[in-house]
């Protein structure tokens, strides 16, 4: 007798194409977050599953800090042309020479600033909907997220004041100038990526495999040596095997030792892995609730 | 396509050897999602950090942030319930605000956990965490007994048609492992559950600070010889959790190429959407609803190449044999097991924000992929929690339960909520504010449609 069971990544499919369709059909304007890392890899497979043989209905949203992996820009751009999307960079440095972001003084690193340059992006060209690849599994207060979660007309996230999500009756309704970010991935884990990423054959950038690379000790992590943050008098430096599990800036990436250098290879590390994935992300050890109070004020 | 469910093979051990999760987890496997509720302190995510950590799937520097923690605040003990309450106003008030959801796999199964707070003033988040659960588990203390919010949960539960649940008596450490009490607790609950639609309940006397049955079996528990809580969660029957009666097709979004670089799509109109119940074959007989247009199924298009055959729940883009006009909130349907349509429906609904629900009140509807307006025409009753008995009410408050009649501006093409869980649900949007104010579970149509009348058009 025939059997009508979905397994776990058919299942995770079907819920997310679900999830993009609605986006589609209930916003105006929507924009898909695409960075070129494996997550947002995913949604344009997924968006292609819910909307071929049309075009993508929406266009592709990178916010560029200028401190990202090369290969990674080359990918993003790369893969958006041969999907025939549009695609919308808005970088940092320029919201910085608009003086729509400020950095703190003395400040490097980007990554707060990329909130104020993703608010005005999405304030110029009015979108309703941001679809992004962020995953419940990855920290606790993603953990708590909605598929579809409410930003407000500052493009705050309020926690304890979210509205109830039941069944799969998304609620899409948001006044003007006020936005919704959907998570299509929400119930993903880092393997389950990487497993739907083997079974669809995608490709995916150079730095998720293993490869010899220079790197800095620092903060208990090897990062990249670059030209942003160069090596201080004093700081280890090692040309070591590496790769990247999560990519954040080129600042605040930290790379892993591994010989991982296929999808199979990287399967079995990351299902024997000991620490989460953001381990790696420097970003995140600022506080216990960095990631929140980073989502409070409108980051992704 | 291939859907047949791949188990897993390999050890049986629940939780598994760190070295054995490659290999077992390569495997495609089954998901399970499931909730834990139940009254404050009963140990909710204790419970699910216990999980977490007996099977393994704790990482090193989530367990060092929990030592961290347990350092600074917790006089060296660690707290469990850190892994789940991420939220500063949850650590700081030491609860459950909004629902968390944990992710964990066995050599078994993949788990989904939604974590839902225990205080009557979230309810609405436990209806949330709930609603997409194959199974519940209900935590009870060993001490406090049923309480109401046991009652509640369970009721909740069986509203909504968990198709399973579980009672998990916990601190059984605390009344010093006594069957009787485990007993006493098993018999107030089989007092009211007859009453309740839940077929499939089980009771596990557990400890989740000490982690007994919950991985392993205790050894305090020798008079308990049924599975342990991780054990029965591996292998309850859920392949037949969806209903595979009756074809039903909410078109979410209708894909019509603009200028499609393939020419062959050129006249491409699919109508795309998630299966809500039944099976669809090329060549069936359909049926266009609420208009009544008749047609065939001509193609199961998917990225992946056409299929002969799909079923609830995959997402599909059906082509049918007439071009006909068929938009979003529209529901392809089957000629067997046929659904209601109706303006004017009743339902049971959970009422989710401070403005009671009065008659007279109108909100926004939303039913599978249609929005329409709703009058609410009259409240029924309220259930009264203590009784489960209906009684009299003229509003619905805060998390009140109750039943309702309502008027729709256009027909809902619908199922009992008993018959289908995707057919009939509802949510109701207050108009203006956009709050998601109740859940709502349809009675069953008074009758099926009713086809021969519908045949007119083609």
């Amino acid at each position: 007798m025939r059997s009508y069971h979905l397994d776990h990544l058919q299942y995770l499919e079907t819920e997310a194409i679900h999830v993009m369709r609605e986006v589609a059909a209930e916003f105006e304007r929507p924009c898909l977050l695409f960075s070129g890392g494996k997550d947002s890899i995913c949604l344009l497979r997924l968006a292609e599953k819910a909307f071929r043989p049309s075009d993508i209905p929406m266009p592709l949203l990178n916010v560029d800090t200028g401190h990202h992996f090369p290969e990674l820009n080359e990918f993003r751009d790369r893969r958006a042309r041969e999907l025939g999307a549009k695609l919308i960079v808005r970088k940092v440095e320029d919201a910085i020479a608009q003086g729509v972001a400020t950095p703190a003084p003395g400040e490097v690193s980007r990554n707060k600033l990329q909130i104020p340059t993703l608010l005005a992006a999405i304030e110029e060209f009015r979108f309703d909907a941001c679809i992004g690849g962020a995953r419940r599994d990855e920290e606790k207060a993603r953990a708590k997220e909605r598929f579809f979660s409410f930003r407000d007309a500052f493009g705050q996230w309020d926690p304890k004041n979210q509205r109830p999500e039941i069944w799969n009756l998304y609620n899409a309704r948001v006044n003007p100038g006020e936005h919704m970010r959907v998570f299509p991935l929400s119930n993903w884990t880092e393997l389950d990526v990487w497993q739907y990423i083997r079974r669809e054959g995608l490709e995916v950038p150079s730095i998720y495999f293993s490869h010899p690379r220079l790197c800095v000790r620092r903060q208990g992590q090897w990062l990249p040596v670059n030209e942003f943050l160069p090596p201080r008098p004093g700081e280890e430096v090692r040309e070591l095997v590496v790769r990247v599990r999560t990519i954040g800036d080129i600042i605040s990436t930290g790379m892993i030792e591994s010989r991982a250098d296929s999808l199979d290879d990287i399967i079995a590390e990351i299902a024997a892995a000991r620490v989460t994935e953001r381990g790696s992300r420097a970003d995140d050890k600022v506080s216990e609730a960095a990631m929140e109070d980073r989502k409070k004020a409108g980051y992704f | 396509m291939q859907t047949h469910t791949v188990m897993a093979q390999g050890s049986a051990a629940p939780g598994g050897a760190v070295a054995e999760r490659p290999r077992a987890l390569a495997h495609a496997v089954e998901i399970l999602r499931f909730n834990t509720c139940g009254s404050v302190d009963d140990g909710k995510s204790t419970l699910i950090g216990r999980l977490l950590y007996d099977s393994k799937s704790l990482m090193e520097d989530q367990l060092e942030s929990l030592e961290r923690s347990a350092e600074i605040t917790g006089g060296g003990q660690i707290n469990l319930a850190n892994l789940t309450d991420g939220l500063r106003a949850e650590r700081e008030q030491g609860i459950t605000i909004d629902v968390a959801y944990r992710y964990f796999a066995t050599p078994r199964r993949k788990f989904i956990v939604a974590d839902t707070p225990g205080h009557v003033q979230y309810t609405r988040n436990m209806v949330t965490g709930a609603s997409t659960a194959n199974l519940s588990v209900v935590l009870v203390d060993a001490r406090q007994g049923v309480s109401e919010q046991s009652r509640r949960h369970t009721f909740i539960a069986s509203l909504l048609r968990i198709p399973h649940l579980i009672i998990a008596v916990n601190k059984m450490d605390l009344v010093d492992w006594s069957e009787e009490r485990f007993l006493e607790i098993r018999a107030d609950f089989e007092a009211f559950l007859p009453r309740l639609d839940i077929k499939d309940v089980k009771f596990i006397p557990i400890s989740a600070l000490n982690g007994d049955n919950v991985v392993e079996p205790s050894r305090h528990t020798p008079w308990y010889c049924g599975p342990t809580l991780l054990g029965h969660l591996e292998t309850v029957h859920i392949a037949s959790d969806y209903n595979l009666q009756g074809f039903r097709l909410p078109v979410q979004w209708v894909n019509r190429p603009q200028a499609p670089r393939d020419p062959r799509y050129h006249d491409f109109r699919g109508y795309s959407g998630q299966i809500a119940g039944g099976i669809v074959r090329v060549g069936d007989a359909v049926l266009v609803l609420p208009a009544g247009l008749k047609s065939r199924v001509k193609e199961i298009w998917t990225y992946d190449g056409s299929l002969p055959e799909a079923f609830c729940p995959q997402s599909i883009t059906l082509l049918l044999e007439h071009d006909l006009d068929v938009s979003r909130g529209d529901m392809v349907v089957g000629f067997e097991h046929l659904p209601g349509m109706d303006q004017e429906v009743r339902a049971q609904v959970c009422w989710m924000h401070g403005r009671p629900l009065q008659a007279g009140r109108k909100y926004l509807l939303k039913h599978t992929t249609a929005t329409v307006q709703a009058a609410v025409m009259e409240v029924e009753h309220r259930m009264n929690i203590l009784t489960f008995e209906p009684e009299p009410a003229r509003e619905l408050g805060l998390n009140d339960i109750g039943q309702v009649r309502l008027k729709t501006s256009r027909p809902l093409v619908y199922d009992g909520y008993a018959t289908n869980r995707m057919t009939g649900a509802f949510i109701l949007i207050e108009p203006g504010t956009n709050a998601t104010v109740a859940a709502g579970m349809l009675l069953p149509p008074p009758r099926a449609i009713t086809p021969e009348y519908h045949d007119f058009v083609i």
